[in-house]
């Protein structure tokens, strides 16, 4: 990027700065930034406190463990241990697909199962309502593989123990009870109650199943585990035809449309291949040291990015599958060069804005590449340093960057920049289509998806068609304002 | 008469209850209609009005009845020595849940019960020190005018009563809240009376009464009884009608404490002889250096 505009970036960002007082402007300037190529990171600061008051849209550790992690877990049963609302106002946000399943009978992930805190429940204490939650659950779902107690924050204010519940219910019924700290006040936002899931599945679920049989299980050389794929519109099972079609073996889908079998195997993969690295890292680290299972980062949007994706995939593992990645590369790309045919023209040299979660922020951006558009601005809800080291292999330089952006920042960059599209969460959505910008939810697809694997690509440009050159948009100037 | 509430606090185990009980008992010789708020998950702040501990708390019950909306005023009620009414808080037991949470269930029931409907005086008793939000509900929002510290000449009680009066003097500027006086259950401390007289002026408030130690009081206690009613002609009854006359003139007289530092509190009481000065020398010394 010339010099000039680059400046002018620098201004626009000194300019909203400047509407803080003092304080906030110096706490909020360290997240704000201009790339400058050949950087090792973004130049901003991560994994902060949130600035109180200026409406950040991050969520809760609650959120990151069983809203993330735990939740798609189709069949166990997920208890919200607290008061209903947490439970309640997190109801199917995510839409993670399952299969093969039937509601309530082996699989809870769209129900809502909570151990409703009553004022006698906090002031006696919750462990025996605990109890009772999970005996009515035995009866009531007795095919259940598992139960978790995903704690609310009033649980760790009066200090329930849960661990001790959990561990003797858990000898009891003969199933694992795992118990996840993840109460709300903890930590700076979702990123750690992750964090916390992960450590409790390595504690509770992996390491008491690594001397259990699965004697119906054999292994081949070519196993693999996908981790870190929600299966949000059935992304996981677009991702999991790919690498079914190259010749791989997928023993299990963390955590969309897992099963509590597929957890306990984790250990048994070749290779784990990781999709949203900020929110699973931890326990792919740990199977590495603890089991030797390496694991490698894979990026399933867009055409650009699959095929060097099922490559590097591929790279691990014997000629067979070099040639399967060649084969699956082959087959579609007939396919996404039609799609690239029909949209580009349509959105060439659009401009995007974007701001998500942890891993799209960078992973979706060469997909709009793809289809001729630029990411002029992204940034992260609850990114650390490490996610802003790897989005220097996406953006380009002059892309302004932002951490924990507030919804002032957001306008006002939006405003500058005037994007074609900006793509973020249900929170942005709304004022960002009355400043007059088309919008896209990039959390949950704007409830269509999927967008991983070739499957996902043409509804994904279909999508964000549909969105910029929607008529609506040259219809919104008042009528008694000149036309520009 | 209006409305007077108070409240007693104090260091656990400095004779709160003892105190409260057996001035309250004179207060309704004086004829004065009174409600006692025990606010200890032991239950045992009308126990010698009662002569029983009171079985049936608020939180019991309601934790019997599913949730505190099917409670009855009625059914927590018990009236005492000369028709002192009596509810118990209660709470969980030790280690469980969030006993403060549970006091300010309880109160909020009671008010909204109308069971301060028709009292001259409600009197809450409150366990330990205001370890928190839920313990400094009495203390909160238009509930105790004043606060009634019991403490001795002893260094762990003026170190409640100083605490408290930073508990109180939070609220003080936003409710109405004031510090009534300190109450010295006499423990036989050297320079007691003298002790709490300075400490009484340093937190900008008064010594309202030194009770001295007598043995009757434990044995009215053994009996489940107060002195007022155990023994009504004895010397220690009459010190505490003269407490509950001088809480009766009392009303509208509290002040806004001013709560001293841990230095200045060090400070008195090396004046008074009960604090050796520090020796810095020895302070992180392990017992087999200092020797060598």
């Amino acid at each position: 990027m010339e010099a000039e505009a680059k400046a002018a970036r620098r201004q626009m960002i000194a300019d909203t700065l400047a509407e803080y007082p003092p304080k906030t402007a110096k706490k909020r300037g360290k997240h704000l930034n201009v790339y400058d190529e050949g950087n090792p990171d973004c130049g901003v600061k991560s994994n902060i406190k949130s600035v109180p008051g200026v409406m950040t849209v991050r969520g809760c550790a609650y959120a990151g463990a069983k809203g993330v992690v735990w939740g798609p877990i189709k069949d166990m049963v997920h208890i919200s241990h607290g008061p209903v609302g947490c439970g309640q106002y997190s109801w199917g946000q995510r839409r993670n697909y399952v299969s093969g399943a039937v509601t309530g009978v082996n699989s809870w992930v769209v129900m809502q199962i909570t151990s409703d805190f009553q004022e006698k429940d906090i002031v006696f204490g919750g462990d025996k309502k605990l109890v009772k939650v999970i005996d009515e659950i035995e009866t009531l779902f007795p095919l259940n593989k598992g139960i978790s107690v995903m704690s609310e924050c009033p649980v760790g204010l009066i200090g329930d123990d849960i661990e001790s519940v959990s561990k003797r219910k858990s000898k009891e019924i003969g199933k694992p009870i795992a118990p996840v700290r993840c109460e709300g006040f903890r930590g700076v936002s979702q990123s750690l109650g992750h964090h916390i899931a992960n450590d409790v599945m390595r504690d509770y679920i992996i390491d008491p199943a690594a001397n259990k049989e699965e004697p119906d299980f054999e292994p081949t050389p070519y196993d693999v585990m996908i981790i870190g794929d929600y299966n949000i519109g059935g992304d996981a099972w677009a991702s999991r035809k790919l690498i079914e079609e190259m010749g791989l073996r997928v023993i299990g889908s963390w955590s969309g449309d897992a099963s509590a079998a597929e957890v306990e195997r984790g250990r048994k993969a070749k290779i784990n291949l990781i999709h949203c690295y900020r929110s699973m890292n931890y326990i792919c680290r740990h199977m590495e040291e603890k089991y030797g299972v390496p694991w490698m980062e894979f990026n399933f949007f867009g055409p650009t990015r699959i095929a060097k994706s099922l490559r590097a995939i591929a790279e691990h593992f014997d000629d067979k599958i070099k040639e399967g990645a060649e084969r699956v590369i082959a087959k579609y790309t007939p396919m996404t060069d039609a799609v690239i045919a029909k949209y580009r023209p349509r959105l060439e040299g659009k401009k995007i804005m974007l701001y998500v979660g942890g891993l799209r922020p960078r992973h979706v951006s060469d997909a709009y590449v793809d289809l001729g558009m630029e990411v002029t601005a992204t940034g992260y809800e609850f990114a650390h340093a490490d996610d802003y080291q790897r989005t220097t292999h996406y953006i380009k330089d002059g892309t302004v960057v932002y951490d924990d952006a507030s919804e002032f920042e957001l306008e006002r960059i939006a405003q500058a920049l005037k994007p074609d599209l900006v793509g973020s969460g249900i929170k942005e959505k709304y004022g960002t289509q009355k400043l007059g910008f088309p919008f896209r939810q990039m959390h949950s697809w704007d409830y269509s998806g999927p967008y991983h694997g070739y499957d996902g690509f043409p509804i994904f440009a279909r999508d964000m068609d549909l969105a910029i050159n929607n008529p609506v948009w040259r219809m919104i100037k008042a009528p008694w304002k000149k036309a520009e | 008469m209006a409305l007077r509430q108070i409240a007693f606090y104090g260091k656990g185990g400095i004779g709160k209850s003892t105190t409260s009980q057996n001035t309250l008992a004179a207060l309704a010789e004086l004829g004065k209609k009174i409600l006692i708020v025990g606010c200890d998950p032991k239950a045992d702040s009308t126990r010698l009005i009662l002569h029983a501990k009171a079985q049936n708390s608020v939180l019991s019950l309601a934790a019997e009845a599913g949730s505190i909306e099917d409670l009855e005023l009625e059914d927590v009620l018990k009236v005492g020595y000369k028709g002192i009414k009596c509810v118990e808080s209660g709470g969980p037991e030790p280690g469980v849940g969030c006993a403060g949470r549970g006091v300010i269930t309880s109160i909020n029931f009671l008010e909204e019960n109308g069971a301060y409907d028709g009292m001259e005086y409600i009197s809450y008793d409150v366990l330990g020190d205001v370890v928190c939000g839920g313990f400094a509900m009495p203390i909160r929002e238009n509930k105790a005018q004043e606060i009634y510290i019991v403490m001795s000449g002893e260094m762990m009680a003026l170190y409640a009563a100083n605490n408290i009066s930073r508990g109180i003097l939070k609220y003080a500027s936003t409710g109405g809240v004031r510090l009534g006086g300190l109450i010295c259950n006499s423990r036989m401390t050297d320079k007691e009376l003298e002790l709490s007289e300075a400490m009484a002026r340093k937190l900008n408030t008064k010594l309202i009464h030194f009770v001295p130690r007598d043995n009757i009081v434990q044995h009215a206690e053994l009996r489940r009884m107060t002195v007022i009613e155990y023994d009504p002609e004895c010397q220690q009854a009459e010190e505490y009608r003269q407490l509950a006359r001088k809480i009766d003139a009392n009303g509208g007289k509290g002040t806004i404490p001013t709560p001293i530092t841990m230095d200045e509190l060090e400070e008195m009481l090396m004046e008074f002889g009960l604090l050796k000065p520090e020796d810095e020398s020895i302070v992180g010394q392990a017992k087999r250096k200092s020797v060598a």
